[in-house]
């Protein structure tokens, strides 16, 4: 399934902006936090489709998967 | 800081000053000392421009010790924006200056006849009051320069500029940075306008000869200092986002989220946010030679600003909040850096709030007196404000009487002030923030996104409204008592998470004051605080009427989510209820 993941902040380093990549069945969060090294420390905001979710989400096709580290401001 | 200055700017015969033991104040700064004074010295009916209002400065508890972060300054009055009490608070040199000097608080009181504009120099001899029309009408950047041809650079400068001087509702007043530059603005609620109100252009603050302040355990002080620190450095927002980025990571993030107002809140996502991204930000900032990591004061290790230059490596402002680029930039429709900085230099200049310049030139563009993502129009509007025209005044008077001047039914206001760049609808938390606070609309307040959006400090649904009044309620009594203490609010992100670096805040309190202090003081000062400021309110003639959102945040929903704001009223009542 075709999932468009969005990177933002230091985790785009060495990575990239914006992708569709392709992913399995059943594929979560998770996985993909995994495949793209990014550390589960750091991790402060994960978004399917602009709603907050948990790592164990299971991603459906066409998802747009937004990762940021933790961050702050106002 | 034992004593306290009153500055009778109305006395017969010109202006006189009084000084006076800091008595039942002693131990206070802040916020905690401008709320509790104004709301036992003002009268609550009074207009803020007259001569019943007082405009109190006021360091924070810890600010002119060797402590980091104690830079913030508090001002407060009666809010002629809001008819609210006020307490607006900013970095920058002065807070460190006017406490080392040893003032805990400088009151200006009065009205003068006439048309003399003052300038007020406080040292260690004293307190000087003089007239200077040659200073009429400048604007803070020329008038800063002008004044450091006499008073030099060794010194911190509070200005307005002529915002300030025609007393429209979102001026500001202006704290010169550790460069001297004026960029650093008690924004919100026209605290600009009362200081005009008592003709006043500049404070001049030297400490040439004063020491830093000395706290009563410098050992355990240190010790403590240091352990906070180390909590600061070690955290991700403050050690390694905000440095890096400022406070404008924020766009992609609220974008993404769908809670970014564009098109004057029509909609919770706007196109053009990544061009306004404080990731393009920063790396067009070190591309043009300005810096994306500044401090606004000495003593800051988070270092959330930075220097925006123009493409030919030339000043042009510090580097944009998130809350400005997003008023400017995306809810005008506008998806240039480069405009939005423009814009955030003449706010800064002409000495306005740029959370209500954005809002209210949102509003403008609703109402039809230029398109939005009209890039030069923006500017235009701003210049008028700049010029003093009618229609300046009417812009710079806020969102609220612009939208009535010109037939505009949705304007996001509460109390009066413009809503910051979060929606409440798909951001429930922070909707009760701007419906409760005393202070109008106000999203530093009680800081629901940290927990709503961030994920710091907790985590509550920001799409339900279980819960976010107890959050709501308890941010902002933390808020209350950290904009006491003179330290900067974003501190807040390390001690939320981390025991022992709130710990750390405690001991230096209590090292530096020779007593114990715990969490339940802080809770106990936060609430004392918001009493006085709730029955200062209540008294102006607010009522829980009052502590509500706009209608169409009711009855509109926004995309992405759809959702309107529903936290019930019943609910929201409870906030207060110690």
């Amino acid at each position: 399934m075709n999932i468009t993941v969005k990177l933002f902040a230091t985790f785009r380093t060495g990575r990239f902006d914006i992708e569709t990549r392709t992913y399995p069945e059943g594929t979560t969060v998770g996985d993909v936090v995994r495949e793209l090294n990014l550390s589960e420390k750091e991790l402060g905001i994960m978004l399917v489709n602009s709603r907050h979710v948990k790592l164990d989400h299971r991603l459906g096709e066409g998802d747009t998967l937004s990762l940021f580290p933790l961050l702050g401001g106002g | 800081m034992d004593r306290i200055a009153r500055i009778n700017m109305g006395a017969a015969g010109g202006p006189t000053v009084t000084f006076e033991e800091v008595g039942e104040y002693a131990g206070l700064g802040g916020r905690a000392l401008t709320s509790l004074l104004i709301a036992r010295e003002v009268h609550p009916l009074c207009h803020p421009l007259g001569n019943e209002n007082k405009l109190v400065i006021a360091p924070g508890m810890l600010s002119g010790t060797t402590g980091s972060m104690t830079g913030r300054l508090s001002v407060g009055c009666k809010s002629p924006l809001t008819g609210t009490i006020k307490e607006s608070n900013a970095g920058g040199q002065a807070a460190q200056v006017m406490a080392r000097i040893g003032y805990a608080a400088v009151i200006l009181e009065g009205k003068p006849e006439g048309d003399d504009l003052y300038k007020i120099i406080i040292n260690k001899d004293g307190i000087k009051i003089e007239v200077d029309n040659s200073l009429k009408l400048m604007d803070n950047y020329p008038l800063v320069e002008k004044l450091r041809q006499e008073y030099g650079d060794k010194v911190a400068y509070i200005t307005i500029g002529s915002g300030g001087e025609r007393q429209l509702l979102a001026a500001s007043i202006a704290c010169t940075d550790p460069e001297l530059r004026p960029t650093r603005h008690c924004g919100r609620g026209g605290v600009g306008a009362v200081m005009g109100s008592k003709r006043v252009k500049a404070i001049i603050l030297d400490d040439a000869g004063m020491k830093m302040r000395a706290p009563k355990d410098p050992e355990k002080f240190r010790d403590a200092n240091r352990k906070f620190v180390e909590g600061l450095r070690k955290h991700p927002v403050t050690g390694e986002g905000l440095p890096a980025y400022g406070t404008n990571v924020l766009t992609n993030v609220l974008n993404e989220a769908g809670g970014y107002p564009t098109y004057n809140f029509k909609q919770g996502q706007f196109a053009g946010a990544a061009k306004l991204s404080g990731e393009a930000q920063a790396e067009l900032e070190i591309k043009r030679g300005g810096s994306a990591t500044h401090g606004c004061h000495r003593g800051c290790v988070i270092q959330c600003s930075g220097i925006y230059n123009d493409k030919d490596g030339h000043y042009i402002t510090k580097q944009p909040e998130y809350e400005t680029v997003w008023s400017h930039g995306g809810n005008c429709g506008i998806d240039d850096l480069d405009t939005v900085a423009r814009l955030d230099f003449m706010d800064d200049n002409i000495g306005l709030d740029t959370i209500e310049m954005g809002v209210t030139i949102g509003v403008a563009m609703d109402a039809g007196l230029i398109p939005f993502g009209d890039r030069e129009g923006a500017i235009r509007l701003l210049d008028e404000v700049g010029k003093g025209t009618p229609l300046g005044r009417v812009l710079g008077c806020g969102a609220e009487i612009t939208g009535k001047v010109f037939g505009v039914e949705k304007v996001p206001v509460v109390k009066g002030q413009a809503m910051p760049a979060y929606d409440p609808r798909p951001i429930q938390g922070i909707g009760v923030t701007y419906a409760t606070t005393t202070q109008g609309a106000d999203h530093t307040a009680g800081y629901a996104i940290a927990t709503n959006i961030l994920k710091v400090g907790g985590d509550v649904d920001p799409l339900k409204t279980e819960g976010q009044v107890e959050l709501s309620r308890n941010l902002q009594i933390a808020t209350a008592a950290i904009d006491s203490t003179g330290m900067c609010l974003f501190i807040a992100f390390a001690i939320m998470d981390q025991p022992e670096t709130f710990q750390a805040l405690l001991d230096m309190l209590g090292a530096f004051y020779g007593i114990t202090m715990t969490g339940d003081d802080v809770v106990a000062l936060g609430k004392k605080v918001l009493s006085a400021e709730r029955d200062f309110n209540a008294r102006a003639g607010f009522t829980k009427a009052h502590d509500r959102l706009p209608r169409f945040f009711y009855t509109e929903p926004i995309a992405p989510h759809n959702q309107v704001f529903s936290v019930p009223d019943e609910e929201m009542d409870q906030l207060f209820n110690w």
